[in-house]
């Protein structure tokens, strides 16, 4: 007879417990705040305090983080401000946990696809007119990092991708440096030559931050000057020629042969040619030290040379308390001497421009890549592109014996849909 | 208080007596408020970490908020289905990859659900035979999977089915050309009909379609990935539901056996008509845990293939995930989260529907019988 009692007395009991909770426990931590509007007006207005500033990284492993740690530790010696960095296990998730609890990290590496996203929320303070280095950066990484106008944060490095040949299967087939591909016929030519029963020519990822080097050297891409260009006659040039090499054979999928990128085709000699980026130096040396390699630029098509870059920028908390300090860090870490460090550490490409020469004459061998700065394309910024290339790349993967007109028709309204 | 009422007050203080007092008076009246007090704990953690972040969740599925800051402040404005309808009448991206996620899902429950339940029902019959030696090390045996956490157990399934992993040597011993697993999205179906000249689908399924994706894409079953992944789930839930399986079987008292043998029924009569039936409660908690367990898929994923290749491994749990997180779509994120709230519910619904005692079964005498294993259906008929 007293069940049903007890029971509303339950419910009853569970919906105060619950209301208590989040009229107390919850009103004091922020909850009920309202985030502090910022707009671009307010930008000369950073925050100032003495507290201390928390880096959160996304790290390549040991040597990155132990470079960034040292190089955040010399700053905080001199300016005397507090400073610690942390790692990311999973980096989106724990941003975007800092946002939400309105306790973000200062500083923070972002990727050009997400700014949008975060700056849309509020989330970010845009600081790159403010920087006193900021003519020195590459303007195709400054317009990477623009959204509506706004310069949001400085880039920290830069890769882009080129041409990488195993130096021993290149001799071995008798091709010698004169015939380095510089047009598509030509790179048709030699994986072609390359291509046995063991190997293929040239082999890259399933997606699109491969494929589309193909798509730029067509004159074709996602976006061209600003508008969405998927399904333009250069981009379907550009897969059309991939896949009639995927096709013949002469090209593979890093997946197809058993390998999980192209630097480990490469290194198990699965490929004699892949394109990738500056990060296959430091791969290829940890997991595969007796590969020879040399790296050229890739090789032109009909409308030019072409190259996809790749990059993070020094992201800025628009909750921070103490952004001057920051922006001091930020300036520090992107200046042309840090930068040349932490690219002998872990092997990115400055982002400064006047760190160049001395990049090239430290790396010699790998000035391809830093060539391909001139002309490299970047996927869009724009809130949604994520999904448009996870999209894409999905369809990527069965191009051998997909559409080209369909897949690209596809990427276009997909990307018509969030263009700006 | 109660404590200075004598033994023979609250001995003999009756049912009644205390409905008619009521709850403030009485010797008793201390009790109500001590339970309270016992039960606060569970309440408050409950609360705290279930019931809020739940409706908060609910909340937010119905709002703009964009992920920054609290989204109870006053910022954040209420938006009606519109999260609701971005992916399920959308038309755009959202939508289409919806639609993938729940064809994804849908193929893997209607794999993993039948096959994990038979697989442990077999088990626990074969390590329950008094006959068999060393049981303990079986169960033991098949139970192990299901201890060891999915994260390590994906890694090694990504290492077993490689393309020159140990899967792919063992087929190429018996002349078989191992598919890409991991890397493969085509669909078991379609190759099935590929393999009997059907490449295209008539224009009646490719033109149409259900949340942006075609009927004949629908039909294409589980991508090769992801029968790697049902592979994978049969291994490791079976030990789990064979132990329940297991308890269940030793409920089953002998006697009722035994008077189906002295009747003449053979080994595979009575499993059918004797053990299966009584197993019927047991059998509704498995399929329930494991169609629950199956529509949440999640870790796998994320550390597996994150919905890869060509978004066949797309699960709706990660596909929450990934709107929320990744492209900051909050209020999509945790509508997705809820529409699977709902699937799971409508569905486990359904099966309990279909499992139920009908009330023409004219073997109703064993409801009396040796039974002492909880039987669900009957819990909600004495509630009726």
């Amino acid at each position: 007879m007293t069940r049903p009692i007890s029971r509303h007395l339950a419910g009853a009991g569970a919906v105060l417990v619950a209301g208590a909770l989040v009229l107390t426990g919850c009103g004091g931590s922020g909850f009920a705040d309202e985030p502090a509007a910022q707009d671009d007006a307010a930008a000369d207005s950073l925050t100032s305090s003495d507290d201390p500033l928390s880096i959160l990284i996304g790290s390549s492993g040991d040597a990155e983080t132990d470079a960034v740690t040292e190089a955040v530790a010399a700053w905080s010696e001199e300016s005397g401000v507090d400073a610690e960095v942390q790692v990311a296990s999973d980096l989106p998730q724990q941003l975007s946990q800092g946002f939400a609890a309105g306790s973000p990290p200062d500083l923070f590496y972002l990727a050009p696809e997400a700014i949008a996203g975060y700056a849309d929320n509020g989330s970010l303070q845009a600081y790159g007119d403010l920087l006193a280095n900021k003519d020195d950066f590459y303007p195709s990484l400054v317009e990477n990092f623009t959204v509506d106008d706004t310069f949001y944060c400085a880039p920290k490095d830069f890769s882009t991708l080129g041409l990488v040949i195993n130096t021993q299967l290149w001799e071995d087939a008798g091709l010698t440096d004169a015939d380095v591909p510089t047009t598509w016929d030509e790179l048709s030519d030699v994986a072609k030559t390359l291509t046995t029963d063991d190997q293929v020519g040239l082999s890259f990822g399933a997606e699109y931050q491969r494929v589309g080097t193909f798509m730029a050297q067509a004159g074709g891409g996602l976006v061209v000057d600003g508008a969405p260009a998927a399904d333009s006659a250069g981009s379907v040039e550009g897969l059309e020629y991939v896949q009639s090499h995927l096709e013949d054979g002469t090209f593979a999928y890093a997946a197809d042969l058993g390998a999980g990128w192209g630097g480990e085709a490469l290194g198990k000699g699965l490929a004699a040619m892949v394109i990738e980026g500056n990060w296959v130096t430091g791969a290829l040396t940890n997991d595969f030290p007796d590969i020879e390699y040399t790296v050229a630029e890739l090789p032109a098509g009909p409308a030019g040379p072409g190259t996809l870059q790749f990059t993070n920028c020094w992201g800025m908390a628009a909750d921070s308390p103490n952004q001057e300090a920051a922006l001091s860090l930020v300036e520090h870490l992107t200046s042309a001497e840090q930068q040349l460090a932490f690219s002998e550490a872990f092997g990115p490409m400055p982002s400064s421009q006047s760190a160049a020469a001395d990049w090239t004459s430290a790396n010699p061998d790998l000035t391809a890549f830093l060539d391909g700065a001139a002309y490299a394309q970047f996927p869009p910024n724009w809130a949604g592109t994520t999904d448009v290339i996870t999209d894409l790349n999905s369809q990527l993967e069965s191009l051998r014996s997909g559409d080209v007109a369909t897949i690209l028709g596809t990427a276009q309204s997909n990307l018509e849909a969030i263009a700006e | 208080m109660s404590l200075l009422a004598t033994p023979r007050d609250a001995g003999y203080r009756s049912g009644p007596d205390r409905a008619r007092n009521g709850a403030g008076r009485g010797i008793r009246r201390g009790e109500a408020a001590a339970g309270w007090l016992f039960m606060l704990p569970v309440l408050v953690i409950l609360g705290v970490f279930l019931l809020v972040p739940v409706l908060m969740a609910l909340w937010v599925s119905f709002s703009d908020w964009s992920g920054r800051g609290s989204p109870l402040s006053s910022g954040v404005g209420f938006v009606g289905l519109d999260n609701y309808a971005a992916v399920t009448t959308g038309g755009g991206l959202a939508e289409r990859d919806f639609g993938i996620a729940l064809r994804n899902n849908t193929w893997y429950v209607l794999l993993v659900v039948p096959l994990q339940t038979a697989l442990a029902l077999f088990l626990a019959v074969l390590v329950n035979r008094a006959v068999l030696r060393g049981r303990g090390v079986f169960r033991t045996a098949f139970y192990f999977p299901s201890v060891t956490s999915s994260v390590a157990i994906t890694v090694l399934w990504l290492f077993l089915f490689s393309t020159s992993g140990v899967v792919n040597t063992v087929l190429a011993r018996v002349g078989i050309a191992g598919p890409n697993w991991f890397n493969d999205p085509s669909g078991v179906l379609h190759n099935l009909l590929g393999a009997l000249g059907l490449r295209t689908g008539p224009d009646a399924l490719t033109q149409h379609g259900f949340l942006g994706v075609t009927w004949w894409d629908w039909l294409a079953g589980p991508s090769v990935a992801m029968s790697a992944f049902v592979l994978m789930a049969i291994f490791t839930t079976s030990g789990t539901f064979m132990l329940l399986f297991v308890a269940g079987l030793q409920n089953i008292a002998p006697e009722v056996e035994e008077a189906a043998m002295v009747d003449g029924a053979g080994a595979w009569q009575r499993f059918w008509r004797i053990t299966l039936p009584q197993l019927k409660p047991t059998l509704f908690t498995v399929l329930t845990l494991g169609l629950i367990g199956c529509w949440q898929v999640f870790d796998q994923i994320y550390t597996g293939t994150q919905g890869g290749p060509g978004k066949t491994t797309l699960t709706p749990a990660y596909l929450s995930y990934q709107s929320a997180f990744l492209s900051q779509d909050w209020g999509q994120g945790a509508a997705i989260a809820f529409i699977l709230f709902v699937i799971i519910v409508l569905l486990t619904i359904l099966q309990r529907w279909i499992l139920r005692e009908r009330p023409d079964v004219p073997r109703r005498a064993r409801r009396g019988g040796p039974n002492p294993h909880p039987n669900p259906d009957r819990t909600t008929e004495a509630d009726r």
